[in-house]
């Protein structure tokens, strides 16, 4: 049974959305806090630490207020196609970004 | 004739119908904002040294905005536990309280795209920048006719790289006054529009067609909070379903801002 099909109580809401609110409110404090924390020479440490806390606080959102953590087989399926699709959409670009073609100027 | 698995599930799929076919519209939302973050990967990391802007967006508007949102994606999922337990009234409470969170939302995001707008950067015929907010322009100033005034509240640099990262220690000792330039000294002007350059070309992209989804789920959700009662009184299963599918969409809004904030305001 997904979580929306099970029964409901609006007090066990009422607590998980605040654990999630006080959560996300820590995150973005983390995410804000690293960017202005002198981390590293460049943004590369800290742009990938930045988005590894953004991917913890989507990950609540998808997994506790979207119920992904409790959904069918379907959805995950149609979820896994478009993580696959997406993963080479980023990856095809950045594997793509210094193939000029020949006879092309690269800055 | 009655439209199949509206409320039960099919047997096959295990979800009703509506479900499967939001989950399978926002997969395409996650390849159409994925080819957007794509862009920006590459506009980013092909960018010469020192031109990628740091600093331009205001981080503390953009952190009330990431609490305003995670606000109303709680409302949401409260307003459609509100629906489970078959309490209308408090429905109604928690949907009145995304309205309102959407569309303050909407409106810091306004201010936001305004300050850029009266932002302005102008090259001048020596070879130094005036950068600052729009003060006035004269009643007879025209670009093009080499006539009248412009008067900024900002400083002049002499290199545009000073204006890229606005959170180095040259940029914040900077002392902002009013700076009135001649039309005559002026060889080029802008303001920080979508066509200064690449960062504010996908900074207005992105958030522009996110806040088109938030601006477009808003409507949902005020249609369910305006006129769902007529339904709510026939069908309570099939209206708590809609609520379920439109907070469905609206928490994968959340999620796309998860990325947006910390991508363009604080990297």
């Amino acid at each position: 049974m997904s979580e929306s099909e099970k029964p409901v109580s609006l007090q066990s809401y009422f607590r998980l959305c605040g654990v999630v609110f006080l959560v996300v409110l820590c995150t973005t404090s983390a995410m804000i806090a690293t960017s202005f924390a002198h981390i590293g020479d460049g943004w590369t440490l800290k742009v990938a630490l930045i988005l590894s806390i953004a991917v913890v606080n989507a990950f609540l959102v998808a997994g506790y207020l979207m119920h992904l953590l409790s959904e069918k087989k379907l959805v995950y399926t149609v979820l896994a196609f478009t993580v696959f699709f997406f993963i080479g959409l980023m990856g095809l670009t950045m594997w793509a970004m210094n193939d000029f073609p020949p006879g092309t100027a690269a800055h | 004739m009655e439209i199949p698995y509206t409320v039960q599930a099919r047997p096959d799929t295990g979800l009703y119908n509506a479900k499967l076919g939001i989950w399978l519209f926002l997969a395409s939302e996650v390849m159409l904002f994925g080819g957007l973050f794509s862009a920006y990967v590459l506009l980013r990391v092909g960018a010469e040294p020192g031109m990628w802007p740091h600093g331009w967006l205001n981080v503390t508007l953009g952190t009330i905005n990431t609490l305003l949102l995670a606000l109303s994606a709680i409302t949401t999922l409260l307003a459609w536990a509100a629906c489970k337990v078959r309490d209308f009234t408090k429905f109604k409470i928690f949907h009145a309280c995304t309205i309102l969170l959407a569309l303050t939302f909407l409106g810091i995001k306004s201010y936001e795209y305004h300050d850029k707008l009266i932002h302005y950067e102008i090259k001048l015929n020596n070879g130094t920048f005036a950068d600052g907010h729009l003060v006035e322009k004269s009643p007879d100033f025209d670009l093009a006719k080499k006539t009248g005034t412009v008067t900024l509240h900002g400083h002049i640099v002499t290199d545009e790289k000073e204006l890229m990262d606005l959170r180095s220690p040259e940029a914040k000792s900077a002392k902002h006054e009013e700076v009135t330039v001649a039309a005559t000294d002026i060889k080029s002007m802008g303001n920080y529009g979508p066509r200064h350059n690449t960062f504010t070309a996908i900074y207005f992209t992105l958030t522009g067609l996110h806040a088109l989804h938030i601006f477009g789920g808003t409507l949902v959700i005020f249609y369910f909070w305006a006129f769902g009662g007529a339904m709510w009184k026939t069908d309570p299963e099939r209206f708590t379903n809609r609520i379920e599918v439109s907070g469905l969409f609206w928490h994968f809004v959340d999620l796309v801002w998860i990325f947006l904030f910390p991508v363009l305001y604080l990297t």
